[in-house]
């Protein structure tokens, strides 16, 4: 009954994630064109094609895709319609480690392994510090994250100030979220794969605790297991997340509202969905991102901030409105 | 007469919250059939006995056992399965419809990977029928009255289809009608079907109405459980409370009103 309600819905997401994808290997400051590079494989073109574009394509997508479970995750743990992967500071430490391995100058790799190893910090000094000795409830484990959050914010412009000017423009690029060293995304596929399917296996049950924990329990849930499980998943997917493109904000606050007012508010259809929409938002405003200014390119954030806020303002204002009705 | 089974048995319970003590060695069995009704002033831990009952929270001492095997011993999943609870509150932090929300029922008889079937939807609509929310399926629960919303917890209880029902304070937000038709459909039917109800309740009147047991819960672990006929009496009553009553007969039995 279910399914053949939900399969429109995911088959425009895919046709859209095939023609974001075709979009952003066609766009850039250089004019690729695609059929050709591919018959042509010895081509400067085919090289832009399958060492620049495929690569950043693969890597906003599986970003994107990431940013969308972790927020859907994260608003599912905290009950919170508000929540994003960011909100209990796992991006925050990524930052610290990231904006000390450019203070270094370290190349890509140290960059994004010090970027991964302060997301893991952060969020493991959360988790013991909102456990405490053996309760963890909602309030107590998002107090903590938003604290701590702030005070990674603290470090972050404290790192700002005192580094040399001709660091700072790489660093406020990492902080803004950025693709244009983005790599073949080897680790993030893998994540990814791991991911999606135990999010979806989640989702019966994500669809019981976004109606309070005790509910959850009640109809045989159990939810010490899966607080658990959702919060390490959530973790590592925004961590992944950060580690490859930096702070690209708005993705997992938005896709999952997107999802839910256009009518898919179980999660077994919502999962599948905001990897989806998730991927394709930030393949589309990285393309953009790469044209808007070109030649030049802008920090891949900026876009999705200028496209999120007035979207998610126009929907809450909408959803709003229902509600009065 | 119907066979009569115990379903929950509880052996010696200690229940405290915080340092507050809700019962100490309470002993009591559901049977099949039966309806049992909690009363107590506010903050006597009726709510706490309720959830610990239902393996929502660990007692202090002593055994819980669903139908012969110990509450611990038994998954979330398989409990669900037998035991539905009513929650006094519910947390509607994202849109749904009424009809998705009631057909949550189903979830501790479904994998995690398998969809409801026609048949889920069947129970879950008969369900919606039962409690009078036809026409709200695809309302969403967000903007129910609190009336309304009491309902559709009701009838996601009943799409549970469990052996053994605890209701807290399942009379919530009902106008009069509703009080008695939902208690009707809880205890009446669930007669007819074996089903057996332990409820929480505000109105001695409801009580002497629907229960055939009631457990009275006085503070500091003391309590008094039996059959309705020997537990409900005027100075029990006015104990409980810590209020004058006045006994009174009608066609229905007796009831109390307040001096």
């Amino acid at each position: 009954m279910h399914q053949t309600r939900t399969r429109p819905l995911l088959l425009a997401l895919s046709a859209a994630t095939l023609l974001g994808g075709w979009f952003s290997l066609n766009s850039g400051s250089v004019p690729v064109a695609v059929w050709d590079a591919i018959q042509h494989p010895q081509t400067l073109n085919a090289q832009v094609l399958w060492e620049l574009r495929l690569p950043r394509t693969l890597t906003a997508f599986i970003t994107g895709a990431l940013l969308g479970i972790a927020g859907t995750l994260m608003q599912v743990l905290l009950r919170n319609p508000l929540a994003d992967p960011y909100i209990l500071g796992v991006s925050g430490g990524a930052s610290v480690g990231a904006l000390f391995a450019i203070l270094a100058g370290a190349g890509t790799l140290l960059l994004q392994s010090s970027a991964f190893a302060g997301a893991l910090f952060s969020t493991l000094l959360v988790f013991s510090l909102a456990h405490g000795r053996g309760n963890w409830d909602t309030t107590r484990l998002l107090l903590t994250g938003v604290v701590l959050a702030a005070g990674w914010g603290a470090l972050i412009s404290l790192l700002l100030v005192t580094s040399p000017g001709t660091r700072v423009q790489g660093m406020l690029f990492w902080l803004m979220g950025d693709l244009s060293s983005a790599t073949m995304p080897l680790a993030g596929s893998l994540v990814l794969i791991l991911i999606a399917p135990l999010a979806f296996f989640l989702s019966a049950s994500l669809n019981l605790l976004a109606g309070g924990e005790l509910k959850a329990a009640s109809l045989g849930v159990a939810i010490g297991r899966l607080r658990l499980i959702i919060y390490i998943l959530a973790s590592l997917a925004t961590a992944t997340a950060v580690t490859q493109a930096g702070n690209v904000g708005f993705i997992g606050l938005i896709a999952p509202h997107m999802l839910r007012l256009a009518g898919a508010r179980d999660h077994r259809l919502l999962v599948p969905g905001v990897i989806l929409l998730g991927g394709t938002l930030l393949l589309i405003a990285d393309a953009l991102s790469r044209m808007v200014l070109a030649p030049r390119q802008l920090p891949v954030g900026i876009l999705t901030a200028l496209l999120g806020v007035p979207l998610f303002l126009y929907l809450l204002y909408r959803s709003g409105r229902t509600q009065d009705a | 007469m119907p066979e009569l089974l115990p379903l929950l048995k509880c052996t010696g319970l200690d229940i405290d919250i915080g340092n507050v003590v809700v019962t100490r060695g309470l002993e009591f069995t559901i049977e099949s059939g039966q309806c049992w009704c909690v009363l107590g002033r506010n903050g006597i831990g009726k709510t706490t006995l309720l959830h610990t009952l239902a393996g929502l929270r660990a007692s202090r001492s002593g055994s819980i056992e669903l139908n012969a095997t110990p509450l611990y011993q038994l998954s979330r999943r398989k409990v669900a399965q037998k035991l539905g609870i009513l929650l006094q509150h519910q947390e509607d932090n994202f849109p749904a419809t009424v009809a998705e929300t009631v057909l949550q029922g189903r979830h501790p008889h479904l994998h995690s990977w398998q969809w409801e079937s026609a048949e889920d939807h069947c129970i879950a609509m008969q369900a919606i029928a039962r409690l009078g929310l036809s026409g709200y399926e695809a309302r969403n629960i967000q903007t129910l009255s609190g009336g309304e919303r009491q309902r559709v917890s009701i009838a996601t209880l009943l799409a549970q289809e469990t052996e053994l029902l605890l209701l807290d304070e399942p009379t919530n937000h009902l106008d009069l009608h509703h009080r008695l038709q939902v208690l009707e459909t809880l205890v009446s039917h669930g007669r007819q079907t074996n089903r057996a109800v332990l409820m929480v309740l505000h109105d001695i009147n409801l009580a002497a109405r629907f229960a055939d047991h009631v457990l009275l819960l006085l503070g500091d672990g003391e309590s008094h459980l039996g059959k309705k006929e020997q537990i409900l009496e005027t100075t029990a009553l006015e104990r409980l409370y810590g209020h004058p009553l006045t006994r009174i007969e009608t066609p229905h039995g007796p009831a109390w009103l307040p001096q």
